[in-house]
């Protein structure tokens, strides 16, 4: 019987059991389906990973190191080349691995660190022939980065998601021609900073408000046609332009791959596409957590870490303490302009100092007031001089004010005039 | 005046860079979007990340980026230095690929180990 089993050795899984281990777990185990550690990290080759973490800029692969090594004093178990089947509502986990064959393991914990998948092209219906050359971002970051091969020499971006833009310059640098960066929204779905130094940098265009509406070709890609959108997102007739190309990348959002949440017949919010999870990133089975890309999809890895580690340390603490005694939990509202918030779930009675709630907004804002309430009435408000749906926003909500809400929470962002 | 969206971290604050006088940078949330304002301006750089050929171990390609930043404008020479190059695993994280690549004075260092395999091992 293992104390807590992590699925998933990425960037949330590693965080999560060094955090459980520390926290005085010593029978864990981490499965990875993977003959390495690290996760997609190891594919993400460009710096700027763990400037809040480590204080100091990163590659991918050397943050995944780290924590490599870290997980490397402790004792916790790895099975790598392993696939979990199955998690059971009694917490016992079916897996499959090279080495070890199929297994059934019980744990008095799991936690759930299985990532994200990237959207294709059959989830946005692009028309067209389906000729090769049509391939994710992640993919062809990993073809490029790591098995060595350039998947295209004239390249068209859907999506200007980090990854897109990453592969923007990725591609240039290895010697393709990126035409252009589609967006069908009017603002980035990226950071900002890479909008600079991966379009900007290199003379790449960005058509903000466009959006790929026809692929050509018969055995390979050679043309894609792009149109201008309205603002409900329809392509406008006349505006199509034509661009020759071999390689189409798609950068398109990311899905929470939640199979296995399913399965074990734990709750998932339509928002996220993740576990809803209380404030300890429980989810609705206890003992059952989940963090990282598999509860909601993060910008920033850093962030990953943070609150793999909370899991981690809750986890640890639901072993070793028990279940603890039935609390009522406070809902936290999506209110205007928020897409969704995590936790969805708050029990004040579990949350030592203060609660951290990240969320996303669903359109770009100036300076702005976000504003919890609860029973009408105003419990905290903080100020951000922009917020944009691409970068996830954090606040924390101290224990005091939480003894204070009156039923559910809600959260809500309304621009502020300035002057 | 002239505004940039500063590259230093996530954050990406908007700086204005007053050229006029003394490149004074204001907008910056931290003392680094202050310098990279300036430089920008003045003499910018960047970090390269890349890969480079690998033999023996369990990916043909070892990522690499340079120790320091180079000058913008050498980018794609930096970036070209790394064709002609082979590395044999087991490469050690940090290991010098190229030393002082194009006069830069930076190196393109490994930025992970990649082990040598059983195969490349045993076939020695």
């Amino acid at each position: 019987m293992y104390d807590l089993i992590v699925i998933g050795g990425g960037p949330a899984g590693l965080a999560a059991a060094c955090a459980a281990w520390e926290a005085g777990l010593h029978r864990v185990l981490i499965v990875e389906r993977d003959r390495e550690l690290g996760g997609i990290l190891n594919q993400c080759i460009h710096n700027g990973f763990g400037l809040h973490y480590f204080k100091e800029e990163l590659t991918g692969p050397e943050y995944a190191g780290r924590f490599v090594n870290m997980l490397r004093d402790t004792g916790v178990e790895v099975r790598l080349d392993t696939m979990v089947l199955e998690v059971g509502a009694d917490r016992r986990v079916h897996m499959v691995g090279k080495a070890t064959g199929y297994r059934v393991e019980e744990a008095r914990s799991v936690l759930l660190a299985m990532g994200c998948r990237e959207r294709t092209r059959g989830a946005i219906s692009i028309p067209g022939t389906r000729p090769a050359g049509i391939f994710t971002a992640g993919a062809a970051q990993r073809y490029v980065n790591m098995e060595g091969w350039l998947p295209g020499e004239r390249v068209v971006i859907l999506g200007s998601g980090d990854i897109g833009l990453i592969m923007a310059r990725r591609m240039t640098l290895e010697g393709a021609k990126v035409l252009a960066c589609v967006e069908v929204m009017p603002y980035s779905g990226g950071l900002n900073r890479n909008i600079v130094q991966c379009l900007h940098d290199y003379d790449i265009p960005l058509y903000l408000s466009h959006t790929v509406t026809e692929i050509r070709g018969k055995n390979r890609v050679e043309q894609v046609v792009v149109s201008k959108v309205d603002e409900q997102r329809r392509p406008i007739p006349g505006s199509e332009m034509i661009f020759d190309c071999d390689t189409l990348l798609l950068s398109v959002g990311l899905i929470p791959e939640n199979e296995l949440t399913r399965q074990a017949g734990i709750a998932i919010d339509p928002r996220t596409s993740g576990a809803v999870v209380y404030e300890n990133m429980e989810t609705s089975l206890p003992g059952v957590f989940a963090s990282g890309n598999v509860a909601h999809v993060h910008d920033l890895v850093d962030f990953v870490t943070a609150e793999s580690q909370r899991a981690g340390r809750a986890a640890a603490r639901y072993v070793l303490e028990g279940a603890g005694p039935e609390e009522s939990a406070l809902e936290v509202v999506s209110g205007d302009c928020v897409t969704y918030t995590v936790p969805q779930h708050i029990r004040p009675g579990r949350v030592e100092q203060g609660c951290e709630l990240f969320f996303r907004v669903n359109r770009v804002c100036g300076p702005s007031r976000i504003a919890v309430t609860s029973g009408g009435r105003q419990l905290a408000a903080f100020r951000r001089d922009c917020l944009a749906p691409g970068e996830m926003e954090h606040i924390t909500l101290p224990r005091a004010l939480l003894d204070k809400a009156d039923g559910a929470i809600t959260i809500a962002v309304e621009e502020v005039k300035a002057g | 005046m002239k505004e940039l969206i500063c590259i230093v971290c996530p954050r990406g604050c908007h700086l204005k860079v007053d050229e006029a006088c003394g490149y004074t940078v204001t907008g910056n949330g931290c003392p680094r979007g202050e310098a990279y304002g300036k430089r920008e301006l003045t003499h910018p750089t960047r970090v390269i990340t890349s890969t480079v050929r690998c033999t023996g171990g369990a990916y043909p390609r070892c990522p690499v980026k340079t120790s320091g930043p180079v000058p913008k404008e050498r980018i794609f020479d930096v970036a070209a230095a790394l064709d002609g190059i082979t590395v044999e695993a087991p490469v050690r994280l940090g290991q010098v690929v190229v030393k002082d690549v194009c006069g830069t004075g930076a190196d393109f260092v490994s930025t992970r180990a990649l082990p040598q395999t059983d195969e490349a091992a045993g076939g020695a």
